[in-house]
């Protein structure tokens, strides 16, 4: 059974449709990659799959049953096995927050847990992350963008999740920290079964951790299917389009 | 991708000499008044309305600062009204800050038509005069210590709002914000732990140059002769009884004049010292 | 004489080095990159070529763009070099136009300058200017920035950028700020436009793909200094210095995913 769905979700801004008639679902352990260029609406799926919007026609279903925005301890729950790593990491981490505080959010929120069992997770999510737990007393503007996101991951985690929503989460990272957070996410997968959706236009990322894709065009899906299959046959022309623009490097 | 300007931004220093020095004038200034006020709660060098001395007697050892018309001791005035400004000022800035930030948050939280309402209104409670906004409480409530500080303060609450207003819209775009939303925290504690510390250094400068407006603003309202009624000597009050004798006993109109200027300048000094030290957390750092 | 010649350029911020004694040439037709990552000083070494550098920056050593001294000149001196000489292109054509302008009279502009053209001739001009671009439609030329998509906008600037015929074309990640299928589309048209008019072209990026693409010859630049330079092959296949072998190892690493994508059952399950 799926833990998130989108079932022929609709979403409009006014008079334009960004998001028609989509559908998708993330499983247990599984990757999913959503692909598409600006104005394919992944961000706005990005946010009916995180509960931030509700769908103007269709449904999310957390666990099989329709996400209720109302119902408190159903959205505690689903926040607390649905979380989000953001784009851009130097905005996504309050400034004015020192570190503990901010890894420690989802778990003061949520009524997770409290003082001492509250920092010793922190500390295991920091940890994990491969950061030392000397960052937690510092503040986000002394760390660079890979350091920022990983926190951002070690936030992430602290609830133990069983969904990680990730939107463009190496874009905005110079390219030798790309790879690192990439195998950060790809170990966190492997040591603790987590699922992975990934918004991101750039399929070398999502070839890297997704076995699964979705390409999405003008708020539909285009093509889906497995990494692989799209990347070698893409079936539709657009698809085909997509995969021979990505810039290669020469063979070595 | 941080661009060109970010790294010339990160490259240059910031100015904290000069700041520094700026800050610590202004609270030697202020802290002067604030000496003034303290001690004339405890001591007071004659009762205030006393009037043993002799009439617009110049500075001597018995009066420091000479007598006004009436006699009574200038320096014991000048005290007193140094604890009338320091209260006015801090008691409007307070009901500016509290109805201000309130405000200002609610027009942020509101459906952008709510929003565009209340900022208009705010405007036109901008654009009114202090001093006629003064005059009108005045008349309902009656001159005294209370309606300065009620009129004062309902008039800097709409600056306050609007800024407010301004700088809680940009925080709420932030993806931090999102991210405490996702991380499964309410809007009541968004506001508390993530909105009012964004917003506070930027606020806390205005509220600082607000004092140094609020007290004008009594001066001139007692000046007017709508503030605290005597005994009670306001400094503005003490200018409007010296206006007729200004040349033959000018320490009478020099020395709250002087007492004003080294308030608000302190304030303004402290306010602008504060803005660089507003926000040391530079948002990308190396 | 190469067309631009930097010699030991250092330009500084408030004390820090932003761009640490630099030197490379480019001659006339050659194809040369700047690859490197945020604060490597790649965008203010561009700048620094046609004496661009704002207010807080300040460089030595010497710059020399077709023979004249761009550092320390007047902005009299260089403003012969910009257009005809040398043109530049930015990442964000959004800030790099001028909204409130029709993009057609941003285009004419430069004509007027650099070749003189009036009128019904200079009209023609800018017409042929946007089909060069490959924007054929007659309303393009009577829209403003904002109304056209990223794609378009950059096609504009790059109208503009080659109105004064220039030697030199300085491109600063031009498509960085584009979606894929954009970005594939304005590679090859600059591509084709610096062949057909022969002209030099210095590419800068942080994406080793595209630099591979659009340059034969490439300089590594980080923190300011540059750290390696040398034909675009070598550099890929045989790199010395440390840090362009962990750029290189990263960038084939992702290349590499493309060809190798994650398969199901990478994950096991496990509790919370």
């Amino acid at each position: 059974m799926s833990i998130l769905e989108l079932r022929n979700a609709r979403f409009a801004y006014g008079s334009r449709t960004v998001v028609d008639d989509v559908s998708l679902q993330v499983t247990e352990g599984e990757a999913v990659g959503l692909v598409g260029e600006s104005g394919a609406g992944k961000s706005t799926i990005f946010s009916l799959l995180l509960g931030l919007a509700a769908p103007h026609e269709g449904e999310v279903l957390f666990d099989g049953q329709p996400l209720n925005r109302r119902d408190r301890a159903l959205m505690r729950r689903f926040r607390g096995d649905v979380q989000t790593v953001f784009q851009d990491p130097y905005s996504s981490l309050d400034p004015r927050q020192r570190i503990d505080r901010i890894v420690g959010e989802p778990l003061r929120s949520l009524g997770i847990a409290r003082g001492a069992d509250a920092r010793r997770a922190v500390a295991d999510a920091v940890r994990s992350v491969g950061l030392d737990a000397d960052v937690l007393a510092r503040y986000p503007h002394e760390f660079s963008g890979g350091q920022r996101q990983r926190i951002a991951i070690a936030r992430a985690i602290v609830s133990k999740p069983r969904v990680l929503l990730a939107d463009e989460p190496v874009s905005a990272l110079d390219v030798t920290t790309r790879i690192q957070v990439i195998d950060l996410l790809r170990t966190l997968r492997a040591e603790t079964g987590l699922a992975l959706v990934m918004v991101s236009h750039d399929l070398s990322a999502v070839a890297a951790l997704c076995e699964r894709t979705v390409v999405l065009r003008d708020g539909r899906v285009a093509e889906e299917g497995s990494t692989r299959g799209i990347l070698s046959a893409p079936q539709t022309e657009y698809a085909r389009t997509l995969v021979s623009a990505i810039p290669r490097l020469p063979a070595a | 991708m941080t661009g060109v300007v970010e790294q010339i931004e990160d490259a240059a220093p910031r100015r904290r000499g000069g700041s520094r020095t700026t800050l610590v004038i202004g609270l030697c200034l202020t802290g002067l008044i604030v000496l003034l006020a303290v001690v004339s709660l405890l001591w007071l060098p004659y009762a205030p309305s006393d009037i043993s001395g002799g009439r617009l007697e110049g500075p001597s050892g018995a009066h420091l600062l000479g007598t006004d018309k009436l006699g009574r001791d200038l320096f014991t005035q000048l005290m007193f009204g140094a604890r009338i400004a320091l209260i006015v000022g801090i008691g409007s800035v307070a009901l500016a800050a509290v109805l201000g930030i309130t405000i200002g948050l609610i027009a942020a939280f509101a459906r952008p038509w709510v929003d565009d309402s209340m900022s208009a209104a705010l405007d036109v409670i901008i654009a009114f005069p202090v001093l006629l906004l003064a005059m009108l409480v005045v008349a309902v409530q009656g001159a005294s210590l209370w309606s300065a500080i009620l009129a004062i303060g309902l008039a800097m609450s709409a600056v306050i709002a609007r800024l407010t207003r301004i700088l809680a819209h940009r925080v709420l775009h932030e993806q931090f914000i999102t991210a405490a939303r996702t991380s499964g925290t309410r809007w009541p504690g968004i506001v508390a732990f993530h909105v009012l510390p964004n917003i506070w250094p930027t606020l806390s400068v205005s509220l600082a140059l607000q004092f140094g407006a609020a007290v004008l603003a009594e001066a001139s309202l007692s000046y007017l002769g709508l503030g605290a009624p005597p005994p009670n000597a306001s400094w503005g009050r003490l200018l409007q009884e010296a206006q007729g004798t200004v040349l033959t006993a000018p320490v009478g109109a020099i020395a709250p004049g002087i007492a004003l200027v080294v308030l608000v300048l302190g304030v303004n000094f402290v306010a602008d010292g504060l803005r660089d030290f507003a926000d040391p957390t530079r948002r990308r750092a190396r | 004489m190469s067309l631009l010649e930097i010699a030991g350029l250092t330009v500084t911020a408030g004390g820090r080095r932003v761009v640490d004694d630099v030197s490379f040439t480019v001659a006339a037709g050659e194809r040369v990159g700047i690859i490197g990552e945020s604060g490597s000083g790649k965008s203010v070494t561009s700048l620094a070529a046609t004496g661009l550098l704002g207010a807080g920056l300040s460089a030595s050593g010497s710059v020399r763009l077709d023979g004249t001294e761009v550092i320390g000149a007047s902005d009299r001196a260089l403003r012969p070099l910009r257009g005809p000489v040398a043109a530049l292109l930015f990442q964000e054509p959004l800030t790099a136009l001028d909204p409130l302008m029709r993009v057609g009279r941003q285009i004419a502009e430069p004509m007027r300058r650099h070749l003189g053209l009036r009128g019904q001739e200079l009209q023609d001009a800018v017409r042929t200017a946007l089909a060069d671009v490959s924007l054929p439609d007659e309303r393009i030329a009577r829209a403003y920035p904002h109304e056209l998509s990223g794609g378009q906008r950059q096609r504009v600037a790059t109208a503009i950028a080659l109105a004064g015929h220039p030697k030199l074309l300085i491109a600063d990640e031009p498509t960085t700020a584009l979606d894929v299928t954009v970005q594939d589309e304005i590679l090859s048209l600059l591509d084709r436009l610096v062949a057909e008019r022969d002209m030099a072209l210095l590419f800068i990026s942080h994406d080793l793909a595209v630099v591979a693409r659009m340059t034969d010859r490439v300089i590594v630049m980080q923190r300011g200094r540059s750290v390696e330079q040398g034909e675009i092959s070598q550099i890929i296949s045989a790199p010395h210095d440390p840090y362009t072998t962990a750029l290189v190892a990263s960038a084939r690493a992702l290349d590499a995913a493309l060809d190798e994508p994650a398969a199901s059952g990478g994950s096991e399950g496990s509790g919370r």
